[in-house]
């Protein structure tokens, strides 16, 4: 296989918990990602998810660099960025743009559209030369299915839809290599999250680009991602391929969260299991010991609570080839089924 | 990289495989994409009218704006109209302003004496447009001073965070926990100098707290916002990002505040004129005579009256202007 464009290995974000006004002490930290591994190939979607709380935005900012990792590496072909700074860094800027969640506060309300998406050239003036800025911009307002003659309008004159069309085109103007999304619809209504999603994956193939894609809506990560990595407290608890994470997860989380989501059949609903998890997500500051899944699994033994499980093709999987046999970080994993099964299989196409 | 293909107009991909709820989407996309209505629906010609030639930006059209708004227009005639006074009185003043005669003190209105007479017997039109100048100069001085200092310290504290701001922040709480009037009798009364200038210094030194402080607010509320992250993420600059996102969206409570206070300097200077540490009598302001002639309201109120009307003007024409500009510089008002 090719070099994977972007690597994340040990990737940490420890938050510190100081006390006192002139004398800061360290009490604590809140430990809001904690030993994050992925990697992502060219032209691939990777998402992301995870319950409110267990870093995923954070992982977003530091792969965008607007958090330093406190430890940890984040590798854009083979080469470690988290330490750039000055033009290096901003040349990797130009590779790696995110589009953020919310499409209210992720624009300039005092700036046109022109502007907002041209501001990428005023930093980058080498991407394109001044007088062809404008025609550009213009171009990826087209690209993403607005009109380009909105180009003096300003941001409180579009619909949250067309708000978040405006933010991704600012994403790709620089023409960027990958793409961060954290949770890019989760703020639209449903009727326009399909034509936001549904841009982006045209997006992708256009312009050959690779997708972080976080979100917590599992549906909407299965649509539009190769490969799914769970994250809990910090830490990436399952990862697969999409048909392996959704239809033979091992990891009791993966299990759980799948459980909860809605199946629009009446009669497939009569039949599955719902798996209610008990008690709250511990808080990132005390992190349980072992296993951090344990306090609320219902497979917790005392070998949890010891040894903490790495993520890696569980034993009992080791020696078979199927879909099981994925990266899950439980010392007791076994597959099972909790939601029905899409009869189209693959990602994409689904019943018409 | 791939040269940009051109551009097929499908958007709403069909094949969502994603339930019901996505399917009722793909049929909604052609609909959604038209612009609410209201928003950019309103201004179809200029639409196309705007499509290739002139870019514009939030200045251009807060400028273009203000040209249209009466109530911009009014008061800058009115501060026109001042800054004219105060750089040429005799253009409609032709008396001395020092010329007084004790025998008419307390006179109302006479022919070529529209105003009246002050207590010490004084033309009341001549004082009033002299005056001009020197409460004009005070006011609008220490109110850019403030506003500059104040906005800049505050805002840099607000952005940068960290020591520097705790420490501005003491140091703006110390400067709050100063009384106006005794902290101007003990500092003005060492000042020999008869100028405006110890006065406009008096005022910035004790003022720019109060703006910096609302500057640092503001700032801080700003700066969390996503498109800030948004632009740091594109890679821009500290400067870019304080001057082209956080100033203009930050600088309004300041404006606001600063415009209230360019009239309570005003009065200051006349406080201070009162008791004797601000400008002393020869020098001839808004402030020394309405505090001359508040003890004799019953006996010719119109020695009152002309200074401090013209003072209550100056003081609306400003806040007007500042009104005007903030509202331009807010594109959701338009």
């Amino acid at each position: 296989m090719a070099e994977p464009i972007l690597e994340v290995r040990g990737l940490v974000k420890h938050y510190p918990l100081t006390r006192g006004i002139l004398f800061k002490k360290q009490v604590g930290s809140v430990k809001a990602v904690d030993g994050v591994d992925f990697h992502l190939d060219r032209g691939e979607t990777l998402g992301i998810v995870g319950e409110s709380g267990c870093g995923k935005s954070t992982v977003a900012r530091m792969l965008v660099h607007l958090e330093r990792p406190t430890a940890g590496e984040i590798r854009y072909k083979g080469e470690d960025i988290t330490r750039l700074s000055g033009k290096a860094l901003k040349a990797v800027r130009r590779n790696i743009q995110m589009v953020f969640q919310d499409p209210y506060t992720s624009l300039n309300p005092r700036m046109t559209v022109g502007d907002i998406i041209g501001e990428a050239y005023d930093i980058h003036p080498e991407v394109a030369p001044k007088g062809e800025r404008r025609r550009r911009v213009q171009h990826l307002l087209d690209v993403v299915g607005l009109n380009p003659e909105y180009i003096n309008r300003y941001p409180h004159q579009f619909s949250g839809g067309q708000r978040q069309r405006i933010g991704i085109a600012r994403g790709l103007a620089l023409r960027p290599e990958i793409i961060v999304a954290d949770e890019p619809v989760s703020a639209l209504d449903v009727s326009v999250q399909a034509q936001v999603i549904n841009l982006l994956a045209r997006l992708q193939d256009e312009f050959d680009l690779s997708y972080i894609f976080i979100a917590h809506d599992l549906s909407i990560v299965r649509h539009i991602s190769d490969r799914v990595g769970v994250m809990y407290l910090g830490r990436i608890v399952e990862t697969g391929r999409d048909a392996e994470i959704y239809d033979h997860p091992t990891h009791p989380y993966t299990q759980a969260l799948l459980s909860a989501v809605p199946v629009p059949d009446p009669e497939a609903r009569e039949h599955r299991e719902r798996i209610i998890l008990s008690g709250d997500v511990p808080s990132p500051t005390h992190i349980p010991s072992g296993c951090r899944f344990r306090t609320r699994c219902w497979k917790a033994r005392e070998r949890c609570a010891l040894e903490v499980p790495a993520l890696a093709v569980p034993e009992q999987f080791r020696d078979t080839s199927g879909p099981a046999a994925h990266d899950s970080a439980c010392h007791f994993a076994e597959e099972k089924q909790v939601v029905p099964p899409e009869e189209a299989g693959e990602h994409g196409s689904g019943p018409e | 990289m791939p040269e940009q293909p051109p551009y097929e107009p499908e958007r709403a991909i069909a094949g969502t495989g994603m339930g019901g709820q996505m399917d009722l989407a793909a049929s909604e996309a052609t609909t959604l994409e038209q612009p609410p209505p209201g928003g950019p629906g309103e201004s179809g010609h200029e639409a196309s009218a705007a499509s290739g030639e002139r870019p514009r930006s939030l200045w251009s059209d807060a400028w273009h704006d203000l040209r249209r708004n009466p109530v911009f227009i009014i008061a800058g005639l009115v501060i026109l109209f001042l800054v004219l006074i105060s750089v040429w009185p005799s253009l409609i003043a032709s008396g001395n302003p020092l010329k007084c005669d004790l025998s008419r003190a307390q006179e109302g209105s006479r022919p070529g004496h529209p105003f009246g007479f002050d207590g010490q017997g004084c033309d009341v039109y001549t004082r009033t447009v002299y005056g001009a100048r020197t409460s004009v100069l005070v006011g609008v001085l220490a109110t850019l001073g403030v506003a500059v200092l104040g906005s800049v310290l505050g805002g840099l504290a607000g952005f940068f965070g960290g020591v520097p701001d705790s420490i501005l922040s003491r140091i703006t709480d110390v400067f709050f926990a100063i009384p106006v009037v005794l902290g101007g009798l003990v500092l003005l009364s060492v000042i020999t100098s008869n100028t405006v200038w110890p006065v406009i210094g008096f005022i910035v030194l004790l003022g720019w707290p109060q703006i910096s402080r609302i500057a640092r607010g503001s700032v801080i509320t700003v700066k969390q916002n996503d498109y800030v992250q948004a632009a740091r993420a594109l890679g821009a600059s500290s400067s870019r990002l304080l001057l082209r996102h956080i100033a203009p969206n930050a600088v309004a409570p300041v404006i606001v505040v600063a415009t209230i206070a360019l009239g309570t300097y005003i009065a200051l200077e006349a406080t201070l004129s009162f008791l004797g540490v601000g400008l002393k009598p020869p020098s001839v302001s808004w402030g020394i005579d309405i505090s001359a002639a508040a003890p004799y309201i019953r006996n010719a109120p119109h020695a009152l009256l002309w200074p401090s009307g013209a003072l209550a003007i100056t003081v609306l024409a400003f806040i007007m202007l500042g009104d005007a500009v903030r509202d331009a510089l807010d594109p959701k008002l338009r």
